[in-house]
């Protein structure tokens, strides 16, 4: 990494505090990443990508923001970032997946939250994201109990936007998301001045469906079997998608997936099992389970995640006449997206169940962050359709902490064993 | 040829050797400190025993990783299935209550069919009985025989830590120490008694684990559950005696 400390130093860093973070950083992306055999030669892309996370990309955003433009920081996937490309502002995804933040997270907040939660407060709050610095606007969402509340505290560091999500799916709902994507619209207007229009409006529409696009296909790839690239890799190059610049990003994924193309056919069948994950987000750099498992005899072909599925399935139509139709476009894209949030949410059993036949998955592993409310009681459901289907099954509820990692990798094991 | 299972758990350490017909020999030892020199101390056994020159060997439980001989490794929880399956013949719930974690385990047609493991959290364990008698100072035996003759009171918090804190001040207002005894024995069973329920096992349970030899648990345990908790004298081998049998396939 070349020499960030003036450019940390103006967007206001604990640069002693960052120190330290940054010393953890390589040494963990070297065991969990680097030690991977077989890695094809386009992740580099990412490895350079990690290695400049709070380096070029900050300098990048820092470049933007001096030509006059905004950068803005999201929480979950349902914030349009269609709306923020049109208009000229860079979306970073800004969930906190490191232990590191949430000692300082816990200060403000209880410690019974769920860790995402507790881990990007604590990052704003000790001033060690460089992302976090560098927004001109943070915007919340009402998913959740935890993160609803925690944009109060948030607003008291950094200005803050809360959009109001529907919480069913009802056509009134996607009325309501279609209004508030408005206001939205209006809000980031007034940050940027800039004007939304039909031309560029569609224009980042195509855009974001391209990336989606390519994300589909490297997720088409792992279907195979064996899948050509780890779910290491794969859950790699998803959270990497939250941050980094569209066009390149998306290329990027596009060679990638060229190039494990012309693998398939010299892979050699091996005998590890075919697992999915589903439930809570993973946040950079919370690579926990992926790891835990792919130590094991076990390869991850699919997260049904919003670092997986959830990010890039569906895309938004492009047909519409009016910028008007290609907003309720959009809301109807978003309110396709099945986080447990919503009341019913059988959408989600059913992609579970489609998902579980189409990557031909030996079981599916139920990972939920501690004290993350909305999935863990949606887990009873998803339990009793993959019962009804014979698809095997096994919950994992856990932090960012390490203490547990004998323990996890013990049920994996067993459960590798039973299935 | 032997086949070995061996099976180190955090408290004690549980060794089966089998021929091809029989269980020929059971050794039990405390795993004590470090789980490497546990091993050490199992292999010497072995060779005074004359068993470890020609043997398959099978590592589980929690040092399954520090037998740098095996030729192996099985979790715990398909080699306590496996084992009580061999000495039963029978498709029961087993509960393994052991020293750092509970386990609830399923069996179909003699395998794992699903399974339960208790979170980082000590509550149910037999790490929990064992620092409740510490502050009582009472062995764990004497624990049990105390708790026959109490009349339980209740220790709500399921929280080692404030479980403790509860029963320091119980013992600060006077309660009888055998109340006390029942009560923290219940808080156990009540625990596991919650892990089962989140199965949907209907059918008979067998106790492995450390604890399965103290009549008083059984009891306790069986009475919760409505059913005849069954165990075995050898139970307590469950798991080494399935590593062992898992030896025989390699
Ligand atoms: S899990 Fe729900 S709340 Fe969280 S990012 Fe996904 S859609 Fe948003
Ligand atoms: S993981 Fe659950 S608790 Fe955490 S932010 Fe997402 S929905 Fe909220």
């Amino acid at each position: 990494m070349g020499d960030y400390r003036k450019l940390w130093e103006s967007l206001q860093m604990d640069l002693e505090k960052h120190d330290a973070l940054c010393a953890v950083l390589p040494e963990l992306y070297g065991s969990v990443y680097l030690s991977q055999k077989d890695r094809a030669e386009a992740m580099n892309y990412f490895n350079f990508v990690i290695s400049e996370v709070h380096g070029l990309r900050i300098e990048e955003l820092n470049n933007h923001r001096q030509k006059g433009g905004k950068v803005v920081g999201t929480f979950c996937v349902y914030v349009p970032d269609e709306i923020l490309n049109a208009l000229g502002v860079i979306g970073v995804g800004l969930c906190g997946g490191s232990q590191f933040w949430i000692e300082d997270g816990e200060k403000v907040l209880p410690r019974n939250l769920c860790p995402l939660i507790k881990a990007f407060v604590g990052a704003k709050i000790s001033a060690t994201c460089p992302y976090f610095q560098s927004c001109d606007l943070l915007v919340g969402e009402t998913t959740c109990d935890g993160k609803k509340k925690a944009y109060e505290i948030l607003a008291e560091y950094a200005p803050t936007y809360v959009m109001e999500l529907p919480q069913m799916k009802r056509e009134k709902d996607i009325k309501d998301w279609e209004a508030e994507i408005k206001r939205f619209i209006n809000e980031i207007e007034n940050l940027t001045g800039n004007k939304l229009t039909y031309e560029n409006l569609k224009n980042s529409i195509k855009l974001i469906n391209k990336k989606r696009r390519a994300l589909k296909r490297l997720y088409e790839l792992r279907k195979n079997t064996p899948s050509p690239i780890s779910g290491l890799d794969a859950l790699l190059v998803s959270q990497i998608a939250f941050y980094d610049d569209i066009e390149r990003f998306t290329e990027n994924v596009e060679k990638l997936c060229d190039e494990l193309e012309k693998k398939i056919s010299i892979l050699k069948a091996n005998r590890k099992k075919r697992l999915m994950v589903t439930g809570t987000p993973m946040a950079i750099p919370n690579w926990k389970l992926h790891h835990i498992i792919e130590n094991l005899d076990a390869q991850i072909v699919v997260e049904e995640t919003c670092t997986g599925t959830r990010y890039f399935e569906n895309e938004v139509s492009e047909d519409g006449e009016t910028i008007d139709d290609l907003i309720r476009n959009i809301a109807e894209r978003y309110m396709k997206i099945n986080c447990a949030c919503f009341t019913p949410n059988e959408g989600r059993v059913e992609d579970i169940i489609r998902l579980a036949e189409e990557y031909k998955v030996d079981g599916v592993v139920y990972y939920n962050l501690s004290f993350c409310q909305p999935y863990s009681v949606e887990y009873k459901r998803v339990e009793k359709a993959l019962k009804d289907k014979n698809i095997p099954l096994i919950l994992i509820e856990t932090d960012y902490s390490t203490e547990d990692v004998g323990q996890i990798k013990t049920r994996i094991e067993a459960f590798l064993e039973m299935i | 040829m032997f086949y070995i299972g061996i099976d180190i758990g955090s408290t004690a350490t549980k060794v089966s050797v089998l021929n091809e017909d029989n269980i020929i020999k059971n050794i039990a030892l405390p795993t004590g400190w470090n789980s490497k020199e546990t091993a050490k101390s199992v292999e010497e056994i072995l060779k005074k025993e004359g068993f470890f020159e020609e043997a398959k060997i099978v590592a589980t439980g929690y040092g399954r990783v520090s037998v740098p001989y095996a030729h192996k490794t099985v979790t715990e929880i398909s080699c306590h299935a496996r084992g009580v399956y061999h000495l039963t013949k029978k498709d029961f719930t087993v509960i393994d209550i052991g020293g750092q974690d509970t386990k609830v385990i399923e069996l179909k047609n003699g395998q794992v069919a699903s399974f339960l493991m208790n979170d980082k959290c000590a509550a149910g364990t037999g790490r929990f009985l064992e620092l409740m008698a510490n502050i009582l100072g009472l062995t764990l035996e004497e624990m049990t025989d105390l708790a026959r003759k109490g009349e339980s009171v209740q220790i709500s918090s399921m929280c080692t830590v404030f479980a403790e804190s509860e029963v320091i001040s119980l013992i600060g207002n006077g309660e009888k120490r055998e109340n006390i005894c029942s009560g923290v024995i219940d808080s156990v069973i009540n625990r596991v008694y919650s892990m089962v329920q989140k199965t949907s096992s209907s059918g008979d349970f067998f106790l492995t684990g450390g604890l399965c030899e103290n009549d008083y648990i059984v009891e306790r345990l069986s009475k919760k559950l409505g059913k005849n908790v069954k165990t075995d004298k050898l139970a307590r081998f469950a798991g080494s005696i399935g590593a062992a049998l898992f030896a025989k396939n390699i």
